[in-house]
């Protein structure tokens, strides 16, 4: 009940709307319950069995003070005259009866436990499923900490209140239902005034909950803000403490700190209007039974021992009405979170592949971009009329000033974004037709941004071949020039990485990143800077295994250092999104144009 | 909770004032049925209709200060424990900030995150609970004792016998669910781990084909958390069906004796019935109390986990160090140095080396060598472990990290570029005038770029930088090196992912406009180091050659090597 008129609609919250939202669309209420109800529905079994035992526990909290009235009566004989038998009987069937009570209790809690961490879980995991398959530009746009809000606070935050409150609704409405008939037995008159206050009470939760519920979604906006900050600055301490910022960063971090206190605050404040609101009207609709029903008997209509009764059951049916109301506006702080948290689930994944698509399998690695136009935002193209055409086997360099576009070839090679015109091919066929994982698992990369992770130097170089022995990551970090590192390290492959690695530099990271790309078998080969923070001896000393590598595949290549790429079979120039020359070193030397004074710079004496 | 008293004592009168208006509408809350008895009892019998009248609106008012008492109170409640949270986290954020970098390496990235929101936020909600909750039962429950004990003192005793039961209860539960709550907020920890990694992974797990993988990882710990949750769950779930069976048996065995103390005259029925309306109320009361013990053990395991990093002492503090000598010094001194991250081999190895105001140093150096802890020593992000580090004369671990620090412009490898507009990212925090941001981004040769994208300096750079090359990345990070006009310049392969012709270009206006800056440039490229006045190989962390560009021609076999490579055939030594 009271979950109220559902047609509000949400969109009239213009002012939370202001708040980032992961997708576009916001829900109604009755949308959100349907959703939630997706979650509890598969724990059907569960659900039936916190019912089953809610109730019995109910039954049996209403049998015990039948027993201690029995035994009372037993009692009340008077002094020497009290019925000892009875009493015993009495006195044994309420310990028992208190006994089962608690175990019932204590297993309802347990199951309903068991409900909501189910529940949390399988959010979390849907969050974590559709991170999985949102293209690779939305973590662009999005702040890290702002999405891990969601799966440790909002998720959170649903569950606490799905867990507790809906069993107290449920105990309510059964509570409501028999008080509601026992007055409608005694005096039909006397429930005049709660036609008044029933409806009092209905419409003001509504207008409360209106008026919270783009409180408390800020509120998880904000402190979804404040995660976002945090996680961003944190990630930059060092840099901070390095140009002595951390006041400034501070008074930074106030600024959103205040805002997210701000908004809980507020949110809490206005959130706990609800509860003594509701016993306020409960309480004058107390005053007016009380009043109107002394009234009435006083003009005969009812005795005063049905008076005191309506009275009794008047107080029973409220207490519950005002326990729902509480946790109506309790919920409102859910829905909000429900909000974020289906936001992400439902945030636009990485276009499917189509229907038709096919598995790219024993490529040859022929690659070819045909007239290639791409734009990261659709009103600024960044790649012009791009073609290109690698044949197995060969090494392609990619060459150009920075910011020319040589990351996002490699972007639409790897298909994390779609060309807007144009096609890229492999085999001949248009990588759209293929499936993605089939496509990029013919591609090894290697990137600029090392990327490891919180695991052993092991499990980070075998990331991309699962079940590699140790004697191939060996082979692999000996090719890489890392080995030598790696085994005066305490643990050796054992080693586990930490987030700052402060004792292993940058330059190392990479390796063990060349590493890593050295064990899978795929046809085509990626290098984006692979090197950039290596030596240029160790680079050198690298090289055999890199062309051990690079045999036999299609490879691109962007590197500044024009030495490494001199062997290549097929130099791409690019400038400002645009191919502006390409053909082999000697060819482009020879030309004297871009490549050449690009060349030249590199050993100008000044 | 103990530990971040200091955070709530300047709120104690607040609180108290919150507490006593919230005993206020209790108080006034049980006028209400009080009132109503007399009505029902005394005024209805004898008919007297005015005076219905006078303790109905008696009534109302009664409700609508109970209305206002905890209207103000909640609002109050929020208030204050918003105010304490700010100033927590405040504190936190400060000393997070400062933390250095091997005590960040030991609380991880991830943890510091996880305490920063998620235990401030249980702080938060557990400090306006409490006070929500926290004085309506306990008066309840001491009302309903007190009372009780006016009514017949033995069978009170038996009531009171069961409460060091109750304690007793709910001190196991908390003691045991404490440190599940603790552990629950560490599994939270690695869970943010594995989110953080897999979005800032997001490239190479895709390209990898390791979705699968990644699921199974983040399975795994999100299993781990709901089972530790669970465990906590089932815990703190017992203390209530616990506690009211414990009072329940008391009331049962109350019913017994009072039944024999009726039998022997001693007591009436009636105190039984009386007692047993008390006692559901009692009960009622105790259900509420040790609601809040359950909700302070998630609020002390996240209190807990607070005060562990607000008291992390400093472990880099300024110490007493010698003044300067008196007459002329070189700008920066390394003096046999030695230094290791770990305590296991030497990463830096007996280093000295002496600049000049105005010189430059190149460093060059095999990967992994030690390049990059010469300027975490010099900016005193880690102290050595013998020798000194001058400045000016004067030891750095004497000089205030700040000011120390504000003497830098300063570029990491990969370094930290914000979400915010590129003028943001050049100025980062400081007061930069206008035409300084602009002059670096000239000098640093930002310009360029930053002429071709939408607004120009206000051009919006996305999360990480990730709407920016990495040449672009590092020519706005040397611009913001380069803005606060510093007296040391510090570059760690700042320009590796510079196209030769830009990277020349940024040395020719360094040298230009920068020219009485002390520079210490970090490079992979002999050309980016040639012109410097001083150059230093290092080798796993031994220096093993020292002096010019032509001095290290002639003198030294590795650097010739190095030369040769770079330079290619026959073009060396031009």
């Amino acid at each position: 009940m009271a979950k109220g008129p559902i047609n509000a609609d949400p969109r009239v919250y213009g002012s939370a709307s202001a708040a980032p939202s992961f997708s576009k669309e916001k829900h109604s209420r009755m949308y959100l319950i349907r959703r939630l109800w997706q979650y509890l529905g598969k724990n059907r079994l569960l659900l039936a069995l916190a019912l089953l035992l809610s109730v019995s526990s109910s039954l049996l909290s209403l049998y015990g003070p039948k027993l201690s009235g029995e035994a009372i009566n037993a009692i009340d004989l008077g002094a020497g005259r009290v019925d000892f038998d009875t009493v015993f009987r009495c006195v044994a069937l309420m310990a028992g009866c208190y006994v089962v009570s608690a175990v019932l209790g204590y297993l309802l809690s347990a199951v309903m436990i068991r409900l909501s961490k189910r529940v949390s879980r399988q959010m979390r995991r849907d969050i974590f499923e559709s991170m999985t398959r949102l293209p690779v530009s939305f973590f662009d746009r999005f702040q890290t900490g702002n999405i891990i809000s969601v799966v440790t606070y909002d998720v959170d935050t649903v569950n606490q209140s799905l867990s507790s409150d809906l069993l107290q609704i449920l105990q309510s409405v059964i509570t409501v239902v028999v008080s509601f008939a026992m007055m409608l037995s005694i005096a039909p008159k006397l429930l005049l005034v709660f036609v008044f206050t029933v409806p009092a009470t209905m419409l003001f939760t509504r207008f409360l909950a209106n008026r919270v519920r783009p409180m408390f979604r800020r509120r998880s906006a904000k402190l979804g803000e404040l995660n976002g900050f945090v996680e961003e600055m944190l990630s930059g301490q060092k840099t901070i403490r390095a140009y002595a910022r951390e006041d400034e960063v501070l008074s930074r971090f106030d600024g959103k700190n205040r805002e997210a206190v701000d908004a809980y605050t507020e949110a809490e404040a206005n959130g706990t209007i609800t509860g003594p609101s509701v016993t306020f009207i409960n309480n004058v609709s107390l005053t007016l039974v009380c009043v109107f029903g002394s009234l009435l008997f006083l003009g005969g209509d009812i005795m005063i021992g049905d008076l005191s009764s309506f009275v009794q059951y008047s107080r029973k049916f409220s207490g519950p009405i005002n326990e729902v109301a509480n946790i109506i506006a309790e919920l409102q702080s859910a829905f909000a979170a429900a909000e974020r948290v289906f936001s992400l689930i439902d945030a636009e994944p990485e276009q499917p592949d189509a229907a038709d698509a096919v598995e790219l399998t024993d490529t040859d690695g022929c690659v070819e971009l045909r007239d290639v136009d791409f734009g990261y935002d659709a009103e600024k193209t960044i790649l012009h009329d791009l073609s290109l055409r690698a044949e197995p086997g060969s090494l392609t360099a990619i060459v150009g000033p920075t910011g020319a576009g040589k990351t996002t070839v490699i972007n639409l090679l790897m298909r994390f974004y779609d060309v807007t015109d144009g096609a890229v091919l492999v085999d001949g066929r248009d990588v759209r037709e293929l499936t993605r994982a089939s496509l990029r698992r013919a591609y090894t990369m290697v990137l600029q941004d090392t990327w490891l992770f919180h695991g052993t130097i092991y499990e980070n170089i075998a990331y991309g071949k699962p079940g590699a022995t140790m004697e191939e990551v060996v082979a692999a970090a000996k090719a890489a020039r890392i080995h030598s590192y790696i085994m005066r390290l305490p643990d050796g492959y054992n080693t586990v990485l930490t987030d700052n690695g402060t004792s292993i530099s940058k330059g190392q990271k990479q390796l063990l990143t060349i590493a890593r790309a050295m064990l899978p078998e795929a046809q085509m080969l990626i290098l984006d800077e692979a090197t950039s923070n290596v030596d240029t001896e160790t680079e050198e000393e690298i090289q055999a295994a890199m062309r051990e590598l690079m045999r036999g595949k299609t490879c691109f290549v962007i590197a500044h250092r024009l030495s490494t790429i001199r062997s290549a079979d097929h130099i791409l120039v690019m400038d400002a999104g645009r191919v502006v020359e390409q053909g082999t070193h000697d060819e482009l030397l020879r030309a004297g144009g871009f490549y050449a004074s690009l060349y030249r710079s590199q050993f100008a004496t000044e | 909770m103990k530990r971040i008293w200091r955070y709530i004592r300047p709120y104690t009168g607040f609180i108290v004032w919150t507490m006593i208006i919230k005993l206020m509408g209790a108080v006034l809350e049980l006028l209400i049925p009080y009132f109503m008895e007399i009505i029902l009892d005394d005024v209805v019998p004898r008919g007297e209709t005015p005076l219905i009248f006078v303790f109905g609106g008696l009534m109302l008012l009664a409700s609508g200060g109970c209305l206002a008492c905890n209207v103000i109170a909640n609002r109050m409640s929020a208030v204050s424990s918003g105010k304490i949270t700010l100033a927590i986290r405040h504190d936190l954020f400060d000393r997070l900030q400062r933390l250095s970098a091997r005590q960040m390496d030991t609380l991880t990235l991830p943890s510091a995150e996880s305490r920063l929101t998620s235990d401030t936020y249980n702080v938060n909600q557990l400090l306006a609970r409490m006070q929500r909750l926290g004085i309506r039962a306990p008066i309840l429950l001491l009302g309903g004792i007190v009372m009780m004990l006016t009514m017949d003192v033995p069978l009170a005793m038996v009531l009171i016998a069961m409460l060091p039961l109750i304690a007793l209860i709910v001190y196991i539960v908390t003691k045991k669910s404490v440190p599940l709550y603790k552990e629950e907020q560490t599994v939270l920890d690695r869970v943010v781990r594995v989110l953080q990694e897999n979005i800032t992974g997001i490239r190479v797990i895709k390209a990898l084909s390791k979705t699968e993988h990644e699921k199974e990882r983040f399975n795994e710990v999100n299993d781990e958390l709901m089972e530790i949750d669970r465990r906590a769950g089932f815990i703190t779930a017992a203390t209530n069906p616990l506690s009211s069976l414990v009072l329940n048996l008391g009331l049962t065995v109350m019913v017994l004796i009072g039944a024999y103390r009726v039998n022997g005259g001693l007591t009436e029925s009636g105190v039984i019935i009386a007692f047993l309306q008390y006692f559901v109320m009692i009960l009622n009361a105790m259900l509420g109390v040790t609601r809040i013990f359950v909700m302070w053990s998630k609020g002390e395991a996240s209190a807990v986990r607070v005060a562990d990093v607000l008291e992390i002492g400093e472990d880099m503090t300024v110490v007493p160090v010698p003044d300067a000598p008196a007459g002329s010094v070189p700008h920066i001194e390394f003096r046999d140095v030695t230094f290791s991250y770990t305590g296991i081999g030497a990463n830096i190895d007996h280093l000295s080396f002496k600049l000049e105001r105005g010189e430059s140093l190149g460093i060059l150096g095999p990967t992994g060598c030690g390049k990059s802890t010469v300027l975490n020593l010099l900016m005193r992000l880690y102290d050595p472990d013998s020798g000194e580090i001058l400045i000016d004369g004067k030891d750095v671990r004497g000089i205030d990290g700040r000011e120390l620090r504000s003497r830098f412009g300063v570029v990491f490898q990969n370094d930290f570029v914000m979400e915010g507009t590129i003028r943001d990212n050049i100025r980062f925090f400081r007061d930069v005038p206008e035409t300084a941001v602009l002059a670096a981004a000239d000098d640093a040769q930002a310009t360029e770029f930053i002429e071709t994208r939408d607004g120009k300096m206000d051009y919006g750079v996305a999360v990480r930088g990730n709407n920016l090359s990495g040449g672009q990345k590092q020519r706005l990070l040397i611009a913001r090196a380069l803005a606060g006009d510093p007296e040391i310049l510090l570059l760690d392969d700042a320009s590796s992912a510079l196209d030769y012709k830009t990277d020349a270009e940024l040395r020719r206006a360094l040298r230009q406009h920068h020219g009485g800056v002390t520079t210490v440039m970090i490079a992979q490229r002999i050309s980016s180091v040639k012109n410097c006045d001083h150059i230093l190989m290092l080798d796993d962390g031994v220096p093993v050659a020292y002096g010019t560009h032509d001095e290290l021609m002639a003198a030294s076999a590795a650097y010739r090597r190095i030369a040769a490579s770079q330079m290619g055939d026959g073009e060396v030594g031009a």
